[in-house]
């Protein structure tokens, strides 16, 4: 026994678009033990409201030992978590699951964000040596770009066309041309598809970090699997689980 | 002070015990809970070769719960008996394991395997309503239920625990079939069949279509056929359906269960079981209540 699930104060809230919120936590030890690609549960405090709703660590200050989510509202729960103000409490579980790997220092990244996928790339930017382009992909309102500006070359595409590249994170590449040997990549699952398919096709490593709907968020409710290459050690069959055995995975290890 | 209980022959030390398929086999809640502080861990469902389960979305939340259709994904007996059991073997706490199957050869296999292990209790579910064949197949005839539990009675080196399912007319038929097949306790309720659509994606919230819905919003359902089954039956029952408290295992216990599961509420609370197990200590405490048999079915 060594973890429990707690409550921790939060220290700001805000509004970063629409409906994007960015929250920063005092949560201690945990942000002291977190890396980059790690999530975290958070709960209602609405009973009716029963599973914690795993939200992605977007950065840390390990020596404060604050926390940053940023999330979306999409539901009651998320709204419930947009009304806390500084000094509120939130009931939080963490660290959870496995962040991205290392990159040694010689060797060039894509540091690649979909939509509300594009937050947890922010510790990793900050935490990598290597050469970093971030690539970040926008429906149409930008969020959070300046702040990536500090940790490599920051390139935007926005479907609508309204900021950057019009079209996706691909299209910045190829736009741009771009090359680097590494994707490590956050977002929808069709722009992870399509980022494996590049990857596959240049040759390239590709990292990505997956979601699914979750109930336990430890590895045993067996609700957030995906569909891997290889029978996986922990099911025996070709189902990881994405709260304990990623959610960041090998992109050729997965189905997508 | 008292909370040990009895489940045909065996000791639990206090009448807590896991809902299965909400605790893995105890691993992955090993980090949260002190295992060697509930009467008995209850583990994931088991057959005799690996399923893979169903398709995702698997889960949905709902009002008050939720619905699952997992679908008994699991690694296989042989996994299981290799990896599972040795490490739930370390802890001071009793191991039940839960059984499925598609066939009742399949169950019958799986019971015959695990006659040699160190398995205290055996739960036969027979009313997984998220599978196609097996599961509820069985546990919606009463025919049926009296059959299989005769099948597995004769195999089985352990006693056998019905895992019963809440989706029939009257669970005193089919708790009365259970004990006519040579049962020596049941289990309920098992998840009620629900559906959730998704309004904005204009589709079924979980990919199965439905799923077992589980959590506070189903407690008093549980709670009246746990009295039902009880009065029915002279077998031990094991009382579940959306425990979040000590209250609320206290409810199913003074209903007539001698032991209570809790499933749901380890997704909002991973030492939910734990607190639960003290709460339970707690209320006897204050009230001086010497031994937790006298609050057995005290209300009638």
């Amino acid at each position: 026994m060594a973890k429990e699930k707690r409550a921790a104060l939060v220290k700001s809230q805000e509004r970063l678009c629409d409906d994007v919120f960015s929250m920063w936590i005092e949560a201690g030890d945990m942000a002291r033990e977190a890396v980059a690609g790690q999530f975290i549960s958070v709960y209602s405090k609405d009973g009716a409201r029963l599973l914690p709703r795993p939200i992605s660590i977007c950065e840390l200050d390990r020596e404060a030992g604050g926390l940053r989510i940023v999330y979306r509202t999409v539901g009651q729960g998320t709204r419930e978590f947009a009304g806390y103000r500084p000094g509120d409490v939130i009931h939080i579980l963490g660290p959870l699951g496995n962040g991205f790997p290392h990159v040694p220092e010689d060797m060039s990244v894509f540091l690649m964000g979909g939509g509300i996928g594009i937050p947890p790339m922010l510790q990793l930017a900050k935490d990598l040596d290597c050469r970093k382009q971030i690539i970040l992909g926008y429906r149409d309102e930008v969020f959070m770009d300046s702040e990536f500006k500090p940790y490599g070359d920051v390139f935007v595409a926005t479907e609508d066309g309204s900021a950057g590249t019009g079209g996706n994170v691909l299209d910045v590449v190829r736009e741009k041309g771009l090359t680097a040997d590494r994707i490590m990549a956050c977002g929808p699952a069709p722009m992870l598809r399509a980022l494996k398919a590049y990857a596959r096709e240049k040759d390239m490593e590709c990292y990505v970090s997956l979601e699914e709907k979750m109930a336990c968020g430890v590895g045993a409710c067996l609700a957030c699997v995906c569909v891997t290459k290889d029978v996986d050690h922990h099911s025996n069959v070709r189902n990881a689980r994405i709260c304990k055995d990623g959610p960041v995975f090998r992109a050729e290890e997965v189905e997508l | 002070m008292n909370t040990a209980v009895n489940i045909a022959g065996v000791e639990l030390k206090n009448p807590v015990m896991t809902a299965s398929g909400t605790f893995g086999s105890g691993q992955e809640y090993g980090e949260f809970v002190d295992l060697n502080r509930l009467g008995a861990v209850v583990t994931k469902g088991v057959s005799n070769v690996p399923w893979p389960g169903n398709p995702t979305p698997r889960i949905a939340e709902t009002y008050g719960g939720m619905l699952n259709a997992i679908g008994l994904q699991n690694p296989g007996i042989a996994v299981f008996m290799e990896r599972d059991i040795p490490w739930l073997k370390q802890y001071d706490t009793k191991i039940v394991v839960n059984v499925c199957g598609k066939t009742t050869q399949d169950y019958v296999e799986v019971v015959e395997r695990l006659g040699d292990q160190a398995v205290d209790l055996l739960e036969i579910n027979i009313s997984c309503p998220n599978v196609k064949e097996g599961g509820i197949a069985f546990g919606q005839d009463p025919r049926a239920v009296e059959a299989i539990t005769r099948e597995v009675k004769r195999h089985a080196k352990q006693p056998v625990i019905m895992k019963l399912s809440p989706n029939v007319t009257d669970i005193t038929v089919m708790a009365r079939a259970a004990q006519a097949g040579g049962a020596d306790a049941i289990s309920l309720i098992n998840t009620l069949t629900g559906m959730k659509i998704d309004v904005n994606r204009r589709t079924f919230a979980v990919a199965n279509k439905t799923g077992g819905l589980s959590g506070p919003a189903i407690k008093p359902v549980a709670v009246r056929m746990v009295y039902q089954a009880a009065q029915a039956v002279s077998l031990p029952v094991i009382g579940m359906g959306g425990i979040m408290t000590a209250e609320d295992a206290l409810e199913f216990i003074l209903a007539g269960a001698s032991a209570v599961s809790v499933g749901t509420a380890s997704f909002r609370n991973p030492s939910a079981a734990m607190e639960i197990a003290q709460g339970i200590e707690d209320y006897m405490r204050a009230r001086h209540i010497g031994d937790i048999r006298e609050l057995i079915g005290a209300v009638r």
